[in-house]
């Protein structure tokens, strides 16, 4: 069974629900990515969602753009996202990884190079922000004939079609944007995504997680009530910028075991 | 040549163009091209969209007989399509006036844009002061510094003009900004992309109302020559001028249709502006196009004399038109440009934006390898006044 199926069926038979963090691959430096990634499944992570630097992030808020560009000065590139999973999975097999990131790194790797050499990582799934499924067929074939998932995004303003045709090409789970925005945006209105997630529910069965503008353990314990998993990113790579080298790693490690605490309190 | 009905539905020439975006953007783009589609068939919104272009823009632009310099060069002679003789000078009005027009249509009282040079920026504030919208552009920090007179124009117009911190800090990291605007205010906001590229349906919309240029050319050639040109030439940036003036040709094989890209100081230096002469097909803001990356698909930075070409994109029409092989393109360097820009000046008493001394120097090259009794028309897209310091800053003076 994919590692992201097998994640959410052990969570659901516990009553429990996924903590997803993003980290930028590469923020704040090379080296430290693989510690980091360690260090959120030690704070409780469930799925981690590796971001793949681009030059030109269009959906990506301030924070995370310049995670991206901190990144790609020292050289970062998806060879070497990459070869990062493959040096995490050495010492964890079961943490399913998904790789967040635009097309054109992907193109220039090429579809099916880049599959393959994916799923020899350890990569799990792969969303691709900018390859809405209207443009995505045979590249999602392409993920799927080599076991990843294609994991895409539903927003607020996703038409009841829409979403017919994103489930039919999504699978491992889906992520729902819960605000109209780019990431890191402030202003969510959960009561708004719990009225949203039924016409998504009644069309898959697939896990959804929510994400964008959650920023503390309660935002995380109130989505996490509606949601399977919550999706956190620019908070994230906030502490990743601002904490000093020496204590990065414990800052971070903390902050998820916060944002686990809150959502194991749901419900 | 077959019926050329590109793009198709979904935004596509060939392999070209498309929507590339994140699905937060896709209902705003789905229902802009609904929109788009209802205002083309309607007969009054084009007749309000002529009326504007003539009383408000001041079309029909002259074609005017470069006689002297065409004399100078010794060889074919060069027509100059005025678009320079807008309103705000260039061309970027046509494509700000329509789709003033559409979110008018649409109910939107604010408006966005991106801007490199300046130019279309000023564009969008004259029509959003014209229609009463409020008006936000973004704008590079580095442009913003280069082109102090271009953001006062702006701000006397009643705009704001953002300066965008983040990547190269020019106009594709304002492309971004823009972008991220209108998905976060997609209500009441209506993005006014200033060029023929982005998401469809930008590329078509921005075409078609650029492609005035073309249709007047069709007519004005006809009456002065009783025939059309051999060569029509453009620069090329992201391609709006270019893809107004060849759309009405493309059907008329006969009539050679040459882009013209900034190859900034050579193609070799890779200090250019060039995707369609030296980069490879890949996907930037929310199109598939030629695009100038290196290996790990990576946008690279630009390098052109002029602010208006400085992108590392074009529109996808283009990509297209190029390798289907009905149009040509090419590049001249900054050093040409500015000879093209000085020539025109001397022989002509125009002073010509320095996008279009691309354009020019072209031009100025192919024109005596031809008989004299061939033409060549090329789109004079703007007025030089705003390069005047940029030019003075070369020739070591401070104005």
């Amino acid at each position: 069974m994919p590692r992201i199926t097998e994640r959410f069926d052990a969570l659901r038979a516990q009553g429990r629900k996924a903590l997803i963090p993003f980290i930028t691959a590469g923020d704040p430096e090379p080296a430290l990515t693989v510690p980091l990634m360690h260090a959120l499944v030690e704070g409780g992570a469930d799925i981690l969602e590796l971001g793949v630097p681009f030059s030109d992030p269009m959906a990506d808020g301030p924070t995370i753009q310049r995670s991206s560009e901190r990144a790609l000065q020292q050289g970062m590139s998806l060879r070497r996202v990459l070869a990062m999973v493959e040096d995490f999975r050495r010492s964890d097999t079961r943490t399913p990884v998904v790789l967040m990131g635009y097309a054109n790194p992907i193109e220039a790797m090429g579809h099916e190079s880049f599959a393959r050499d994916a799923v020899g990582a350890g990569v799990d799934g792969v969303l691709t922000v900018d390859y809405p499924p209207e443009e995505a067929q045979d590249y999602v074939a392409t993920l799927r004939g080599h076991g990843l998932d294609a994991i895409f995004l539903l927003s607020p303003t996703t038409s009841a079609a829409r979403i017919e045709a994103v489930v039919r090409q999504a699978s491992g789970f889906i992520y729902y944007v819960s605000l109209k925005g780019v990431t890191g945006a402030a202003h969510l209105d959960i009561g708004e995504v719990a009225l949203r997630l039924p016409a998504i529910r009644r069309r898959t069965d697939l896990p959804i997680g929510v994400g964008f503008g959650i920023r503390d353990p309660e935002t995380a314990r109130r989505v996490a009530a509606v949601a399977d998993a919550v999706v956190i990113g620019s908070r994230i790579v906030q502490e990743i910028e601002v904490s000093p080298r020496e204590t990065l790693l414990e800052n971070v490690r903390n902050l998820v075991a916060g944002l686990r605490a809150g959502i194991d309190m749901q419900g | 040549m077959q019926l050329y009905d590109l793009p198709d539905a979904r935004g596509h020439f060939g392999p070209y163009g498309g929507v590339f975006v994140a699905e937060t953007l896709m209902a705003a783009l789905e229902e802009l091209t609904h929109e788009y589609q209802q205002a083309k068939a309607d007969p009054a919104f084009m007749a309000e969209f002529e009326h504007e272009l003539k009383h408000y823009v001041g079309r029909p632009s002259p074609i005017y007989h470069a006689r002297r310099w065409s004399d100078s060069l010794g060889g074919a002679q060069i027509y100059l399509k005025r678009e320079d003789l807008n309103h705000t000078g260039a061309h970027k009005i046509n494509n700000t006036v329509g789709q003033a027009l559409l979110a008018r249509r649409m109910g939107k009282p604010r408006v966005i844009a991106e801007t490199g040079a300046g130019q279309h920026g000023v564009a969008t504030a004259t029509v959003a002061a014209r229609f009463g919208m409020e008006c936000v552009v973004y704008m590079g920090a580095e442009d913003v510094k280069r082109q102090a007179p271009n953001v006062y124009r702006m701000k006397l117009l009643g705009a704001t003009v953002v300066p965008v911190e983040s990547g190269s800090k020019t106009l594709k990291d304002a492309l971004n900004e823009a972008m991220r605007d209108w998905v976060t205010n997609v209500g009441h906001t209506f993005y006014v992309l200033g060029t023929a590229a982005g998401p469809h349906p930008y590329p078509m919309m921005v075409r078609d109302f650029q492609s005035v240029i073309g249709r007047e050319c069709r007519a004005q050639m006809q009456a002065m020559l009783g025939r059309q040109p051999d060569a029509v030439i453009a620069c090329v940036g992201g391609g709006s001028n270019a893809i107004g003036i060849f759309y009405p040709y493309i059907a008329d094989e006969q009539v050679r249709l040459i882009g013209v890209e900034a190859a900034g100081l050579g193609l070799a230096s890779g200090k250019h502006a060039a995707p369609l002469s030296a980069g490879t097909p890949g996907v930037l803001h929310g199109f598939r196009s030629y695009l100038m990356q290196d290996e790990n698909g990576q946008v690279l930075p630009t390098h052109s004399v002029s602010a208006g070409l400085d992108y590392p994109g074009v529109g996808p029409e283009h990509a297209w038109l190029k390798d289907s092989g009905r149009a040509e393109y090419v590049a001249v360097t900054d050093d040409e440009a500015l000879q093209a820009f000085h020539d025109l000046c001397r022989f002509e008493g125009i002073i010509p934006a320095l996008e279009s001394s691309h354009a020019l120097a072209y031009a100025a090259k192919l024109a005596p390898t031809l008989p004299r009794d061939q033409a060549l028309l090329v789109n004079l897209s703007g007025r030089g006044d705003k390069d005047l310091n940029t030019v003075a800053a070369l020739a070591g003076i401070s104005l």
